[in-house]
């Protein structure tokens, strides 16, 4: 009954030297906010704590299981854990912030997932990628926001070979077709 | 006759490359150039030039060529490439130019790309001072990029046969490239010619990466790939161009370089000629002609401006039977597809003495390629023993070493490459590592710098500055004659330097001849500008995968999938694909929508609405802030209630439209136009972040998070109640212009009543993730009602049947919304909103302004083109004619059951009633003026 935005890629995806593959519905809920105490209360109800260094996200487990805290600008952030969640991560999310300045959207339909992986991964992206991606200057931990060929995306540096990025649904495909493309002459 | 030595050159003579240049069947081998390959035929006359048809040959040996442009047909044709620059493969069909070249009209199939890359130091040039700086730079750990041009790394001593510690350069070079390339963190870019230099350590650098292999190119290969390469520190070591003197006819085939002659000789084993005289100005051409008389070639005479030979040379010269003649120039020259006698004579004057000869070597000194030095806004310096231009400067991050700072001593070179290596890790946070050894040469040529020639005085209509340009001495003389001082002037004037070489032979030359015209020093003359590119660029390399499917990127919703499957024809609106209508069997676009707009007038129709810009708008002061972006209020909107908005510009001019939801106390949900979404976003932080940082709101878009399907017609009402059982339908329980949450098709869906047609309609929104199945779900529980799906087409017809602008399409940021006939949204009460103070201008109080009304043909058949202008009177005046407005919108109507348009017209709202006229080809079609609102002016049908 639910349809992804890349449903329609997963073999191709799979095949490509960067072994890409799609993580949908993922709940994403998009945090605004700088007031320290309510930064560190949010942090403290998932069990992960915002990142503080700017370009960097956070991981960590609790209450809501695996989560991820992105910095997307000085009072912007991205929580991303397992789907279905995203209700009560609000919820939870709504009650942390407090009277503080500040929102939470779900805005989990908004982007799709994709995760990268292999030695290809930095020399696939640096054809559409203008970021530094070299291992001393992202390492993992890394999270940029960034263009990447003509579309927006979330970069993610997730480990030496694995990169996962986060794009609007309504060019994911744009987003696929680029990366096959760019794939071409790493292909074995 | 064949002018390949049996030995020598970095070239392949087991391997025979076939070839043809004009039609003729030549052969080549591999390392070869089309140039060497073209002498080693005999061949000299490549092309004509482009003015005056006059015969070229070929001048240089690399990139500074002026002349030898050709024509590749195969495998892909290709205008105007250098002969010199064009490696040689099996099967290469080329043409000589006159001048210009022809694009092919067949598309390019081959594959370019771009990719970027990162580095501590960049190094352009990979001579012998490139190639110490690389080194320099790779020991100290850093990470290195070194570009360079050729297919092999040398650079000046790939012309030349000089032993470096004893060995022959090529193995001295080889280790190097060696150890940099098995050097963690070291790319080496053979074939790659840095191009342009920008602010902050960016630079463009072109590889073509499989130009060489011709046929044999792997189509899944990149062809060509622009590098995009930022670096801290940049060391340039690009080298130095040996340029000619002027003289009369200098432009005739078998004129060349003597440089140029010594690198086809050392480096492709091609003699230049039987017979050739060499006129210089310095050393370096004494040593082109011994290594060319060793070489078997006739060298009957040097030619030295200067006043007395160089001692040691001219003895050398002498033991090998090559008479020196000090003090005297070239003065002109014969033949007409090749040379065939120089005249030689005292400089100053004195009786020509005539030389036969098949070949003239000429040689008047050294500029130092500054280009990209220039470009990174480095200031150049005028070296009055060079005659030439050098860099004036030390630059913060961009060092030049070599012979591109003028030094032209091997040793010297070295050790400012390792200097300038070594200083560049420095500034990038390096310790330099092992010290690399300086080369020492065994060359005899080690002063090469001697007398400032620009030209030789004679025949100036034919004493060429710009071989390329066809331009002349005559042509720079006519520029200071006309009062022209600044080089910039006179390079436009003269077009000397605008050629596909840009003026790399002929640039310092000009401005030496202009100094000397006007009298003035060229250390006070400011030089032209270098721009990038340094070296021709393609466009189909500058497109790279940005081309096809991947030009722009296109963006669909949830439901796209259904659209293509249902037979949709698409729209584009900025980068979305919106389904526009669809056709059934032979349908057109008018049968189709007036199809569309009966079912759903009628009966019911859906339409996928998920393009529609949404932003969450939280925080305290969300209403406040609301009241201040839209003219009318919106702080009073009770929660669960909906309202239409108007935003206007601080001009006053309408610049988007939409509605707005009160979702809670402290939040909305504001939707916007399809192709204004981003910029009304970044529109309410621009005001957020500069203006009102004290209000507590937060903008984010959600625009695709949400699925959003218009259900729209009488029976609008039945359908939903179908798929969302826990809903009350009725008016009573769901007003217009409210919304309320359920679950629609058995999934969590915010439905609101809002109507963009005037019909009962409802706007479904769902996660994207259930858009399809919701979709699916509505058409089937609306196919007893024949419930069908519409594209913008319909929408549009439907809305402007109600007299609603689109924004864009009705507007063009002049309109307000009072023009429009929205007082009604623009609040008396609020103290301020944008655009609130220019509505008290007079200009937009006039009561000729352009307001939005309906027309309808007297004909009722007539179809207005849309943008068509609008006139007062049944007949056309004399010119000027006044036009009172232009049609905005324009269709045939089932509802109506004939054709309307919307207009701007001046005046308009008081010419309601009025014929009006509007042009269509040669007619002048009677209209009457009506009230924007043509369908159901009750609004009868808004409750069903």
């Amino acid at each position: 009954m639910t349809v992804s935005p890349l449903f329609a890629w997963t073999d191709r995806l799979a095949a490509l030297p960067v072994n890409a593959s799609e993580r949908p519905f993922l709940s994403q809920l998009t945090v605004r906010a700088s007031d320290p105490a309510a930064i560190a209360a949010m942090g403290a109800v998932l069990g992960v704590g915002f990142p503080a260094v700017p370009c960097t996200f956070t991981a960590g487990s609790g209450e809501f299981g695996d989560v991820e805290v992105l910095w997307l600008g000085p009072d912007e952030f991205l929580v991303v854990a397992a789907p279905d969640l995203q209700i009560p991560i609000e919820e939870a999310l709504r009650g942390a912030l407090g009277s503080a300045r500040g929102s939470v959207v779900d805005t989990s339909a908004q982007r799709t997932t994709v995760v990268l992986e292999g030695p290809h991964v930095r020399d696939v992206l640096a054809h559409g990628c203008s970021v530094d991606l070299h291992p001393s200057a992202a390492p993992a931990g890394t999270c940029v926001q960034t263009l990447l060929a003509r579309t927006g995306v979330i970069l993610l540096v997730t480990g030496a070979d694995s990169v996962t990025l986060l794009v609007r649904s309504s060019v994911a495909e744009y987003l696929a077709a680029w990366l096959s493309d760019a794939c071409v002459e790493y292909q074995t | 006759m064949n002018f390949r030595k049996p030995t020598g050159g970095a070239i392949d003579r087991n391997t025979v490359l076939r070839f043809t240049f004009n039609g003729q069947l030549l052969t080549g081998h591999p390392g070869d150039t089309l140039a060497s390959a073209l002498l080693a035929n005999g061949v000299h006359e490549v092309g004509s030039s482009v003015k005056l048809g006059r015969p070229r040959g070929i001048v240089a040996a690399g990139s500074e060529d002026p002349t030898s442009l050709v024509q590749i047909e195969t495998p892909y044709s290709e205008p105007m490439l250098l002969a010199t620059t064009v490696e040689l493969f099996d099967g290469l069909e080329a043409r000589g130019l006159a001048g210009q070249g022809r694009l092919s009209p067949e598309p390019d199939p081959a594959r370019y790309d771009a990719k970027h890359e990162h580095c501590d130091v960049l190094v352009v040039g990979a001579g012998p001072a490139g190639l110490v700086a690389a080194l320099t730079a790779a020991r100290s750990g850093a990470r290195v990029v070194l570009v360079d041009e050729q297919n092999q790394a040398g650079g000046a001593l790939l012309g030349v046969d000089e032993y470096l510690d004893d060995r022959p350069s090529a193995e001295w070079v080889a280790d190097i490239v060696a150890e940099l390339k098995t050097t963690p963190g070291v790319l080496v870019l053979e074939r790659t010619t840095a191009f342009g230099m920008y602010q902050d350590g960016f630079v463009l650098a072109l590889q073509k990466r499989t130009d060489h292999l011709g046929f044999a190119a792997p189509a899944s290969v990149a062809r060509q790939r622009v590098w995009r390469i930022r670096t801290k520190q940049t060391v340039l070591a690009t080298g130095a161009h040996e340029r000619p003197v002027v003289f009369a006819n200098n432009d005739r085939p078998g004129i060349m370089l003597a440089s140029s002659a010594r690198t086809f000789l050392h480096r492709y084993g091609v003699l230049p000629g039987s017979r050739a005289v060499v006129f210089t100005t310095n050393d370096s051409a004494y040593c082109a002609a011994i290594d060319l008389a060793e070489s078997g070639v006739d060298i009957p005479l040097i030619v030295d401006a200067r006043p007395e030979a160089p001692a040691r040379l001219a003895t050398e010269c002498a033991a090998r039977g090559i008479e020196v003649r000090a003090g005297h120039v070239v003065t002109g020259t014969e033949g007409s597809s090749r040379v065939t006698d120089v005249h030689v004579a005292p400089l100053g004057d004195g009786h020509p003495d005539t030389v036969v000869c098949d070949t003239l070597l000429v040689s008047g000194g050294w500029n130092p390629v500054v280009s990209l030095f220039s470009q990174a806004r480095g200031k150049l310096r005028y070296d009055s023993s060079l005659g030439a231009f050098v860099p004036g400067e030390e630059l913060a991050s961009v060092r030049v070493a070599g012979s591109a700072t003028g030094e032209l001593d091997l040793n010297a070179c070295a050790r400012q490459g390792r200097d300038a290596g070594a200083a560049a890790v420095v500034a990038a946070g390096f310790t330099p590592g092992g010290q690399v050894p300086l080369p020492v040469s065994d060359s005899r040529c080690t002063q090469r710098t001697g007398l400032v020639l620009w030209r030789v005085p004679g025949d100036e209509d034919a004493s060429f500055v710009d071989l390329q340009r066809d331009a002349t001495v005559t042509d720079v003389l006519r520029a200071t004659g006309a009062g022209l001082r600044s080089l910039e002037h006179i390079k436009r004037y003269t077009t000397i330097g605008t050629a596909h070489d840009q003026g790399k032979t002929s640039g310092m030359i000009a401005a030496g001849i202009v100094a000397e015209a006007l009298g003035v020093e060229l250390a006070d003359q400011r030089p032209t500008t270098f721009r990038p590119p340094y070296t021709s660029v393609s466009f189909a390399a500058l497109a790279g995968r940005d081309r096809g499917e991947l030009h722009d990127p296109v963006r669909v919703t949830a439901i796209h999938r259904w659209h293509v499957a249902h037979g949709a024809l698409f729209e584009n609106v900025a980068q979305w694909k919106r389904p526009w209508y669809y056709p059934r069997d032979g349908e057109d676009l008018h049968a189709a929508v007036l199809r569309e707009c009966r079912a759903t007038r009628e009966s019911v129709g859906m339409m996928d609405g998920s393009t529609l810009g949404k932003i969450d708008v939280q925080g305290r002061d969300a209403g406040k802030f609301l009241d201040m972006l839209y003219t009318n209020m919106m702080s009073t909107l009770k929660v669960g209630r909906i309202r239409y908005g108007v935003m206007c510009g601080v001009d006053g001019m309408v610049i988007d439209d939409g509605t707005v939801i009160r979702v809670g106390e402290e939040r909305f949900l504001v939707t916007t136009t399809t192709g204004n979404a981003a910029k009304i976003l970044d529109w309410m932080e621009e005001w957020l972040q500069t203006e009102w940082p004290h209000l507590d709101v937060h903008c984010t878009s959600v625009t695709e998070h949400w699925a959003t399907i218009p259900l729209v017609g009488p029976k609008s009402r039945d359908v939903l109640a179908a798929v969302a059982p826990s809903l009350d339908v009725s008016n009573e329980a769901f007003e217009f212009m409210t919304w309320h949450d359920t679950r629609v098709a058995g999934v969590p869906a915010r439905v609101c009543r809002i109507s963009f047609s005037g019909e009962l309609a409802y706007e479904i929104n769902v996660t994207a993730w259930h858009g399809l199945a919701v979709w699916e779900a509505l058409m089937e529980a609306g196919s007893p009602y024949g419930i069908t799906p519409y594209g913008t087409e319909t929408m549009h017809v439907l809305r402007a049947e109600k007299g609603y602008p689109i924004i864009g399409q009705e507007t063009d940021a002049t309109v307000t919304p009072q023009d429009l006939g929205m007082s009604w949204a623009v609040s008396k009460k609020k103290p301020d909103f944008i655009g609130k103070r220019s509505f008290s201008r007079a200009e937009n109080l006039r009561t000729d302004r352009k307001q939005l009304v309906g027309l309808l043909p007297v004909d009722p058949n007539v179809l207005l083109p849309e943008g068509s202008q609008i006139v007062e009177t049944d007949r056309l005046p004399e010119p000027p004619v006044r036009m009172l407005g232009h049609v905005t919108s324009s269709y045939p109507s089932a509802a109506l059951g004939r054709t309307f348009a919307l207009a701007l017209v001046r005046s308009g709202h008081e010419r309601v009633g009025e014929t009006l006229y509007v042009p269509v080809e040669d007619a002048l079609v009677p209209v009457t003026v009506t009230e924007s609102v043509l369908y159901d002016k009750e609004g009868a049908r808004r409750d069903g």
